[in-house]
Parts: structure tokens; C-alpha cells; sequence
């Protein structure tokens, strides 16, 4: 049992399925991707997690505990479309937030100063919304949101928004947050930052889970047996003589150095192809392609439309 | 609670605190001074202004002195100018305008003929046909050879006025002034058709700004849709009542002060003025008939004022708020509603419709209701919730049964109660649509999904 728990969610609206039995399970103090294309219903979920919405059927623990009203104060939600009010002062806006998450009006006060201090951001506090950049808003939303201390953080398209270096200042205090022990969801297109930041996925496509799990364990369930061979020697020799123990998908030669990219035969142990190629020539490295996350996702979505399609034909 | 109390707070502070808002509740009150002082003022200062009439033609020696002159007119009588020669140089001369009778006046009525440069007031016109036609009349009288014509005359001559006078179920009695009544009755419908319409569109904004910003996502996170809603509804309305009670106490200040600087003689009232100064003058037979004139007028001021007195004003007011609020809050939740289902106030105009049709319509009705208060159609949408506020405002300076304000009050309340409910599961569906306008059909769905 993970720290927040969703099981079997099922949500209908008036002429379409958002989710179909969907599950999740959350470990306490990981960072836990949210991934699907647009309209997959990863939206639908994250509004139920934060009680904005109800599903039609399934339970949601948090805590070990059935989820209660009271507990929107232990979470906190930065959503992808997020805006503040333009005519407001910010810190006049972030202090009204803070309230309505049940912070008191001094404490809030205190924590505010000094986000605002580590963000360099003092000299904005009077200012009103509409004067600041979008990326200036993204980092006072993005205050707002971890503010009040929440046990479960939920970040939407997070840094959608920001040039590389308040992206990056933004990774690092997602980082010092989940040290403290804090438990976030995060959602996103970004398969980069998903490899870098996340321990645990869900892929959710046309409203249901796909595949769900740590990320290490399905990348390497779904590297195949390719690999990457790098060697000095006789090109000619290899692809001819050992046609019958890899194909090889690519060939490049540089400098007198070749990149091999193979897939081992099945039933043929790696080890037997690096007797062959010792005697070839040279090797450099030699190294098992573990897929990235951006091509399981494009993988595991092209199956799933495939087999969608198949019975209908 | 507490939160609602926070949303209340934002919605109420992030108006007041708007310099429009400052400015509206600064200026309001002296235009409305303006319209109640500057009138005044023009009278008091007119009467100084005296316009000089030259009275010529055939006619002139035959009414001389006839028309008798008063504070701010003075009649000449040449009948010996050439009345061509005074056409063409009374300006010159000093005199507002030239006054041509024939001695045909006697059968021809438009035998009388006044030449000016500036058009001359009603007032200026009437006075002088009424005196006119008085010596006429006394003219073809005396052609009868009656003894004692001016005693006779002076016995005849007579002035009704109806007075209006309440009998309450105590039987106690209470002069009231109906012209009062229909004024009151007319500017407090117009008042809450006009408030519920201003601060209704407040919300409507309010709630468009939340959807388009992009907040409302961040803020449900925290608070129910429904107290988002709510605190925003009864925020606005305390921005109302705020407005509403300063322009009261404003304007009577300004009027105050205004009275104090430009009329300091105002407490005097005019017509006494110029009784008195009449009788010092000695009651010769103009100014005699020029008291009789006056008091008329001082009748109807004194019986104003004392009308004025006579109004429950404690009730009206008191009346004026509670339906004012109440008319506000059950159009205030549609008008939240309608804010929720679109992405900007382009697309509202569609869903606005079944807003401003009951709430013109009792505009209408209340407008009747000061003419004919006990009309059926005035009796009945005094009870439907969506037209009372206004009616049963129009229909209150008349005298309500107290049963019948009561039970208008509860449906109102009752109703606001349903609408709100209603508008609270449109408003929690619509904040998180975007895209497409929905349809009419779209939004009863909304209403009756269990788990928004």
C-alpha cells in the first residue's frame, strides 16, 4: 500500500469515458510521473486527487486513510492552467492564497518573506500581477503552491513556461522539497525531465493505465536486445562473417572508429558475440541500449492505438 | 466558514479599494445634490433677475395696470409708442420683450401678441393670459350692470385643493401628499432595478476574470466551488449596501452644506416673503390678488413638508434594503451562473436574456404600480420573486398589509435559496469548461450531474 492510493477510478461525463478503472499507487517520498497524450484523462485524475472533482466509482486513500475535505490542506496543487488575478498586488494575492489554504495570516506572512528572499524576488511583493512576466508568475504560483508545507505535492506542465535557468532553479527545489520527505505527483509531456526527476510512472492513454510502475524497471523491460558496439578494425569481416548472430540497424564509420548499432538474435548470449568481435578488431565499448523514455512512451501509445483499431477492422 | 469569510474579505476590499469605486461614491452624491440643489438655486437667484415688459398697442390703455407686476416681472404700459418703433428697438430700451394688444382681445383669443429674443417661460406666458383673461372675464361682467361687481367677485372667488388623508386599520388618521407617494414609488423601482443590474454584472465580471485568468483552478483546489461563489455574491453585495449608505449620508451633507453657502435664505420660505412684503406695501387691489396667487403655492409646500413628515420612513428604507438585497442575491447567483458558462462577456449576451426580461418587466410593472397601485398585475408580481423587489417597492409609499410584505419576503428569500442552489451546480461544472459555449441543453446536464 503506497502513500496515496487510487484505485479503480472510474469517471463518465455526458458523451465521454475521462477514466476507465484507472489505478495508481504512490510511494511515500518519491516523485511519481503522471504520463499520457493530451486528453488521456491524466486531468480528470489530478482533479480528483485534489477533490475538485468526484469519481463516479473507486476509492482514493491517502495516508492509509479514505480522502477527506480536511486533507486539502496537506496537498498542494499547481495546476497546468494557472493564473492569478492581474489586478492584484502579488504579495497581497500569495497572502490570500496562503490563508485560503488554512495558513494564518502571520505565518504566512513569515514564509512568504522568505521564499520571496530566496527567489529574489522582494521587490515585486507591491507590484500587481499584470506587470510581471509569465515566467515572473510561474515562480510566485510556484510559492504558493509548496507554501503551506503540503504532504503531497501535484505539479501540472511545471516548467512549461520558464527559460532553462529558472527551470533549473525550479528542479532544485523540487529536489530539497522531496528530501524534507514531501511526496510529489508530476505530470508531463517532458520526457526529459521525467527520466531526470522521477522514480515511478503511469502512462495513461484514452483512459486507461498502460503501463505503471519504477521507472528503471520499465525501461529495462522494455529494452530489447540491442546494443551498441564501438571498435576499431575490420568493418567488412564482422558484418559479413557473423550476419547470422545480430542485424545490424546502424553503421557508422568515423576516423577509423565504426559505431554498430545490433540486435542480438534470440537464444545467442552476448557473451558469444563479444568472443566473435574480439577477434575483429578493437573494442571501445560495448553497451546494452536501454530505450529512453520518450520512445516507450511513443512505443507503448502506438501499440495500444494499434490494437484499438485491430478488432474494429 | 472561515474561508468563505476570506473570499468575502478579497471580493469586498479588492472593490472598495478601487479608485473607480472612490470615485463613483465621491461623485454620485454631488451629482445628486446637484439635481436637488442647483433648482433651487436658479429659483432664488431668477427672482433678482427682473425682465421688463413693454406693454403696447390699442390694448394698452384699455388693460393699464391690469397686469400687475411681480418680483421678476415688470410691465410698462405705453400706449402712446408706436408699437413698430418698440418691435425693432426694445432691446435697446431695457425691456425683455414687447407685449402687442388689440382691443380685439375681448372675442378674439390670439389678439395678444408677445415679441422677445429669447424664448419667454411658460411661467412668463401664463401670467399674463391669466391676467388677461381675469379682466376680461371682470369686463364683460360689469357689462351686466351689477350692483357690488367687486364685492360679488371677491365672494366668488374660490380654491379647492383635494387633500389625501389615510385611515389605518387603528383608525388612526394621516395626511399624506399622493405625488410624494408616486415619486417615492417611482425612484426606489428604478433604484433596485438599477443596483441589482450594476452589482448582478459585477458578479457576472468577477467570475468571467476568474475563468480567463486562469485562477479558479488554484483557488478550488482550496475552497468549495459553492464558497467561492457565495463569498464572492455577498462580498459584492456588502460593496452595494457600502455605496448605497454613503451616498445617502453624502448627498444629505452636500445638501447640507450647499443649502448653508448658496441659499442662506432658503429657511425663509419665499412665499412668506412676499406676503409680507405685500402687506407692507399696503393691500392695493394688485397685490391683493397677488397674495391670493401665492398661497396657493405655500398651501402645497406646507402640506408637502407636513406629508413628508407623514411617510414611514423607517419602514421605506428599512423595505428599500431588504428587497434590495434580496432582489440582488436571487439575480446575483444567475448572473454568477451565466459568468460561470462562458469565456468572455462577448458570449454572454445569449444567457443574459432570461436575466433582463423579468427584471425589466418588473421595472415596467413597478412603473405601472405608481399609477394604479392595486391592479391586479401590480398585486401578483408583487409576490413572484423575480419581479417583488421593484413592485412591492412601488406598491409600499401606497400603504401594504403587513401579512403581504412578510410573505413577499419569504418567497423572495425562499427563492433566492433555490437559484442559488441551482446556480451553484451550473457555476461548479462551468469554471473548469473552456472552449465551445455551451448550449441551454448543455447546462440543465450540468444541473443534474450527482458528482459534479
Amino acid at each position: 500500500m503506497g502513500y496515496f492510493d487510487a484505485r479503480d477510478i472510474v469517471k463518465q461525463y455526458s458523451n465521454h469515458l475521462a477514466l476507465d478503472k484507472v489505478s495508481i499507487s504512490v510511494p511515500r517520498g518519491s516523485i511519481y510521473g503522471l504520463l499520457g497524450p493530451n486528453g488521456a484523462g491524466k486531468t480528470t485524475l489530478i482533479r480528483i486527487i485534489n477533490q475538485i472533482t468526484a469519481p463516479d466509482s473507486g476509492s482514493i486513500m491517502f495516508r492509509g486513510k479514505k480522502l477527506q475535505p480536511e486533507d486539502i490542506a496537506k496537498i498542494g496543487y499547481l495546476p497546468e492552467e494557472r493564473g492569478l488575478y492581474k489586478k492584484m498586488k502579488v504579495g497581497e494575492q500569495a497572502l490570500y492564497l496562503a490563508q485560503l489554504k488554512g495558513l494564518p495570516r502571520q505565518e504566512a506572512l513569515k514564509r512568504l518573506k522568505k521564499w520571496f528572499k530566496k527567489f529574489e524576488i522582494e521587490a515585486w511583493w507591491n507590484k500587481k500581477v499584470e506587470e510581471l512576466s509569465k515566467g515572473m508568475q510561474q515562480k510566485v504560483q510556484f510559492i504558493v503552491t509548496v507554501l503551506h508545507e503540503p504532504k503531497l505535492l501535484i505539479f501540472d506542465e511545471p516548467f512549461s513556461g520558464f527559460d532553462p535557468i529558472n527551470a533549473a532553479l525550479l528542479k532544485k527545489e523540487i529536489h530539497k522539497i522531496r528530501k524534507k520527505g514531501t511526496t510529489i505527483i508530476f505530470s508531463t509531456h517532458d520526457m526529459a525531465s521525467v527520466e531526470e526527476l522521477c522514480d515511478h510512472i503511469t502512462l495513461i492513454d484514452n483512459s486507461r493505465t498502460l503501463i505503471e510502475g519504477p521507472i528503471d524497471k520499465i525501461r529495462n523491460d522494455y529494452s530489447s536486445s540491442r546494443y551498441e558496439i564501438i571498435f576499431e578494425g575490420n568493418v567488412n569481416l564482422l558484418t559479413a562473417s557473423l550476419s547470422h548472430y545480430y542485424k545490424i540497424v546502424e553503421n557508422q564509420s568515423e576516423n577509423g572508429q565504426t559505431k554498430l548499432t545490433v540486435d542480438i538474435m534470440q537464444n545467442i548470449a552476448t557473451n558469444d558475440v563479444l568472443q566473435i568481435l574480439l577477434q575483429a578488431g578493437q573494442i571501445n565499448s560495448f553497451n546494452k541500449v536501454i530505450p529512453s523514455m520518450n520512445d516507450i512512451f511513443i512505443k507503448v501509445v502506438e501499440d495500444a492505438n494499434m490494437k484499438e483499431k485491430q478488432p474494429a477492422s | 466558514m472561515n474561508k468563505i469569510y476570506l473570499v468575502i474579505k478579497r471580493e469586498y476590499l479588492s472593490r472598495v479599494k478601487k479608485k473607480s469605486f472612490i470615485i463613483m461614491t465621491l461623485l454620485a452624491p454631488v451629482f445628486l445634490a446637484g439635481i436637488i440643489i442647483v433648482p433651487a438655486w436658479l429659483m432664488s437667484r431668477e427672482t433678482t433677475d427682473v425682465k421688463k415688459i413693454a406693454v403696447v398697442g390699442e390694448g394698452a390703455r384699455l388693460f393699464q395696470g391690469k397686469i400687475p407686476s411681480t418680483k421678476s416681472l415688470k410691465f410698462d404700459y405705453l400706449a402712446d409708442a408706436n408699437p413698430e418703433e418698440m418691435k425693432k428697438d426694445f432691446k435697446e430700451q431695457g425691456y425683455f420683450g414687447v407685449l402687442l394688444i388689440s382691443p380685439k382681445v375681448t372675442y378674439i383669443p390670439t389678439a395678444v401678441q408677445l415679441y422677445s429674443q429669447k424664448q419667454p417661460t411658460m411661467e412668463v406666458t401664463s401670467y399674463i393670459s391669466n391676467s388677461l383673461e381675469k379682466e376680461i372675464e371682470r369686463k364683460k361682467l360689469e357689462a351686466y350692470k351689477i350692483n357690488d361687481l367687486d364685492k360679488i367677485m371677491k365672494e366668488v372667488e374660490s380654491d379647492v385643493k383635494v387633500q389625501t388623508i389615510l385611515i389605518s386599520d387603528m383608525g388612526e388618521e394621516k395626511k399624506t401628499s399622493t405625488g410624494l407617494a408616486m415619486g417615492i414609488a417611482y425612484v426606489s423601482g428604478l433604484m433596485i432595478y438599477m443596483l441589482t443590474f450594476i452589482f448582478g454584472a459585477q458578479v457576472m465580471r468577477g467570475v468571467i476574470e476568474e475563468k480567463t485568468s486562469r485562477i479558479v483552478e488554484v483557488l478550488i483546489s482550496s475552497v468549495k466551488p459553492f464558497q467561492l461563489m457565495m463569498g464572492k455574491i455577498l462580498g459584492i453585495a456588502l460593496v452595494g449596501l457600502t455605496q448605497f449608505i454613503l451616498w445617502i449620508v453624502l448627498t444629505l451633507v452636500i445638501i447640507g452644506f450647499a443649502q448653508a453657502a448658496l441659499l442662506p435664505d432658503m429657511k425663509v420660505n419665499p412665499g412668506q416673503n412676499q406676503v409680507v412684503e405685500s402687506i407692507m406695501a399696503g393691500t392695493d387691489e394688485a397685490t391683493a390678488e397677488q397674495i391670493q396667487a401665492t398661497q396657493p403655492q405655500l398651501n402645497e409646500l406646507q402640506s408637502l413638508l407636513q406629508s413628508v413628515k407623514s411617510m414611514n420612513w423607517f419602514l421605506i428604507i428599512g423595505a428599500f434594503i431588504i428587497y434590495f438585497l434580496g432582489g440582488y442575491l436571487l439575480y446575483a447567483s444567475l448572473f454568477a451562473a451565466v459568468g460561470s458558462a462562458v469565456d468572455n462577456e462577448t458570449d454572454t449576451q445569449q444567457f443574459m436574456m432570461p436575466i433582463t426580461i423579468p427584471l425589466l418587466l418588473g421595472l415596467f410593472v413597478s412603473m405601472s404600480a405608481f399609477q394604479n397601485p392595486d391592479s391586479s398585475i401590480v398585486y401578483w408580481c408583487s409576490f413572484i420573486p423575480f419581479t417583488s423587489p421593484m413592485v412591492m417597492m412601488a406598491r409600499i409609499p401606497f400603504g401594504v398589509p403587513a401579512w403581504e410584505l412578510i410573505v413577499s419576503i419569504v418567497i423572495l428569500l425562499l427563492s433566492f435559496l433555490g437559484t442559488a442552489w441551482m446556480a451553484a451546480k451550473i457555476y461548479r461544472t462551468g469554471i473548469l469548461m473552456y472552449g465551445k459555449k455551451p448550449t441551454y441543453k448543455e447546462m440543465f446536464k450540468w444541473l443534474r450531474y450527482k458528482n459534479y
